[in-house]
């Protein structure tokens, strides 16, 4: 064996060595909890829009969110005029829409959630979904890839409780952040239902978060829903009567 | 001689009385079979062109390759434009638009809040302008179980059984809960003022009906619909006219850069009517040579049978000198006599069982539950001229033929033999 064949020899099984240390060093579920302590926080305001591409033309939808933990959340629509004043609560598994052109608060529950909100590639549970991944999903380390530039983990997550919008979720996250970069979002059936790319990372509060996150439904043809993080608090002090049905009408 | 044969057969039953037994039970068939099958294909084309897809349709072209999803973002625009133009170039059609739409129908109770929804298939059409003859063309009069057909904006009409689900009563008010052509989130109240029956299981489960005034409002659609739909004069569909009028159009549209340009369709083109069409009539077709196959077989036999009980009647026919055309050709006579009296036993048995089933009808509303193809939930047959004749066909045919066959015989008798065979 000549010493350029030793050097190939070496360099292949070096990289094998740091790809496997890499791989082992951190199990998928450290992974996982490093994700959720970048995404999810026990408070968080976060003002958004989002951009519905649609056929004709695409709409901007600015909205104000409060959560706390993972079964309070309440959104206030900022505009259009159309949008302006609709306010969405959720306690549990339970959401109610108000709307000030009707006066009227609707409950929707069930597989209602499931449907389209304003038209957009996100669903209610979409927008609603605040459980951390290692709560619902157990998960596998498939490789390490490279994504955009970025170094992922790719990796596995099957649901291990039964009220999950989605039963398998195949995601990038970076190795370096702890972001997701991409995911994909599958029904029980396999059949791919959602991409969605994540990106403008950004570090806020000490904490990496894509700031940018395009939804596509895959069942709908266009080019998807972005949403986008104007700003982000995490753990900031919410008051408990936002979090109140009484307060939808005020 | 026709009036010797008449007699002939009358006199001497054994010949006759089993063909025509057994014309007759395959006439009544067939008429039957063909007047239930022209009934149930007029009320699905009828119900079809009624409730979806008219004579003629004019939809945008990405609106026509979706139409599944209802993609109300694909609406046509500058529709009052377009309905101009179209009763200037085709001034015997009438045009009317209808919007087709999904949402949550909310029912409050006393408090505002949530008593009872339930997902709705809301479907909007020209009522309130008594010219359009939406509410005779959809039976909506007819179909009245309680209240009133919409007269005023914001009125609305729901399915007997969604408003049983939703437990709500007449003049109260319910919430409609939807999307808008561009996807903003639409709340807007309406009035409960009726409930029908459309007799339709796919829309009695949840079906609502507005004004389209109403939808354009609620849905952001001015002067937009979904689709526009053609009626031919006397609500009749005449599949060369519709292709006629549709080809002059999308003619017109042909080069078109236009992303939304519009096309239209004929009712054959759409739903698969076309093709299940012609499906039911290769069917009757089929239907039909089966019998005259199988009856030909049965009373081939017959023939066979018979010729065999005649052969001394043929032998001293033969004997007395009438030639063996001549004796075959009195057997046609006679068997096409014998055909016609079973056909018209068998036509008048297959028309008043055709008749009952028309008023009766048979009820498949059970194994339609889930179907949502637009179909209506009691299947009628249908007297119709053609079933005056079409047993004929298969009645004198299958006598003909059997006759034929089993007759040859009369040819293989030898002459010289006859009276050896007669032991004379």
């Amino acid at each position: 064996m000549n010493s350029i064949s030793r050097i190939v020899l070496l360099f292949i099984f070096g990289s094998s060595l740091t790809l496997q240390g890499q791989s082992t060093s951190i199990t998928a579920d450290e992974i996982l909890k490093k994700v959720d302590a970048n995404m999810i926080a026990d408070t968080q305001i976060v003002s958004s829009e989002m951009i519905v591409y649609g056929k004709r033309k695409s709409r901007t939808i600015k909205s104000k969110g409060y959560s706390r933990g993972s079964d309070k959340h309440f959104t206030e629509y900022l505009s259009p005029e159309r949008e302006k004043g609709t306010k969405m609560l959720k306690l549990e598994d339970r959401l109610w829409i108000y709307s000030p052109a009707t006066d009227r608060i609707i409950q929707l529950s069930g597989h209602l959630l499931r449907q389209s909100v304003m038209g957009s590639d996100l669903s209610y549970e979409d927008m609603m979904e605040e459980r951390k991944l290692t709560d619902i999903y157990t998960a596998s380390t498939l490789s390490i890839e490279e994504l955009d530039n970025r170094q992922t983990y790719k990796m596995e997550l099957l649901a291990k409780v039964e009220d999950v919008s989605y039963y398998k979720r195949i995601l990038w996250i970076d190795t370096a952040r702890f972001v997701p970069l991409k995911e994909e979002l599958y029904a029980k059936s396999g059949k791919l239902l959602k991409k969605t790319s994540l990106s403008e990372v950004k570090q806020i509060q000490g904490r990496w978060y894509p700031t940018k996150i395009n939804y596509k439904d895959m069942l709908k043809d266009g080019q998807g829903t972005d949403f986008i993080v104007n700003e982000i608090i995490f753990n900031p002090a919410i008051a408990d009567r936002l979090f109140l049905k009484s307060t939808l009408k005020n | 001689m026709i009036s010797f044969l008449i007699k002939g057969i009358l006199r001497d039953r054994s010949k006759s009385l089993i063909p025509i037994v057994i014309i007759s039970i395959g006439v009544t068939l067939t008429v039957l079979t063909t007047g239930y099958v022209t009934g149930a294909l007029s009320d699905i084309v009828d119900q079809n062109a009624k409730l979806d897809t008219g004579h003629l349709k004019v939809m945008t072209k990405p609106y026509a390759e979706n139409k599944d999803q209802i993609p109300n973002d694909l609406a046509l625009l500058g529709l009052e434009e377009l309905i101009t133009s179209l009763q200037t170039q085709f001034p015997d059609v009438l045009w009317t638009p209808r919007i087709r739409f999904g949402g949550i129908l909310d029912v409050p109770d006393q408090n505002g809040n949530t008593k009872s929804q339930g997902p709705g298939m809301g479907l909007a059409v020209n009522l309130l302008n008594p010219n359009s003859g939406e509410g005779t063309r959809l039976n909506l009069d007819k179909a009245l179980v309680r209240g009133r057909i919409p007269q005023n904006p914001g009125e609305v009409v729901l399915s007997e059984f969604f408003a049983q689900k939703l437990e709500v009563d007449l003049g109260k008010e319910l919430t409609f809960f939807g999307s808008s052509m561009e996807g903003s989130m639409v709340f807007y109240k309406f009035i409960l003022i009726g409930t029908v029956k459309f007799g339709i299981p796919a829309m009695d489960k949840s079906a609502f009906v507005i004004d389209v005034t109403d939808a354009q409002r609620v849905l952001d659609m001015q002067d937009g619909s979904g689709e526009l739909l053609g009626y031919l004069p006397f609500e009749i569909y005449d599949d060369a006219k519709a292709s006629e009028i549709a080809t002059t159009f999308n003619a017109q549209y042909d080069k078109s850069d236009d992303e939304y340009a519009p096309v239209m369709l004929t009712l054959k083109q759409q739903n698969n009517l076309g093709s299940t069409l012609d499906y039911s009539q290769t069917v009757v077709s089929l239907f039909i040579f089966i019998f005259v196959f199988a009856m030909s077989i049965v009373l081939w036999n017959t023939g066979l049978i018979g010729g065999l009980r005649r052969y001394k009647e043929f032998g001293i026919r033969l004997a007395l000198g009438e030639s063996k055309r001549k004796v075959y050709r009195l057997l046609l006579a006679e068997a096409s006599i014998i055909g016609i009296i079973g056909s018209l036993i068998g036509t008048s048995i297959g028309l008043a069982g055709t008749y009952y089933l028309q008023i009766v009808g048979i009820d498949i509303s059970k194994y339609i539950e889930n179907s949502t193809i637009i179909m209506p939930s009691v299947i009628r047959a249908r007297v119709t001229s053609n079933l005056f004749f079409i047993g004929f066909i298969p009645g004198l045919l299958s006598m003909l033929f059997g006759t034929m066959l089993s007759g040859r015989g009369i040819f293989k008798r030898d002459t010289a033999r006859l009276f050896n065979e007669l032991e004379v």
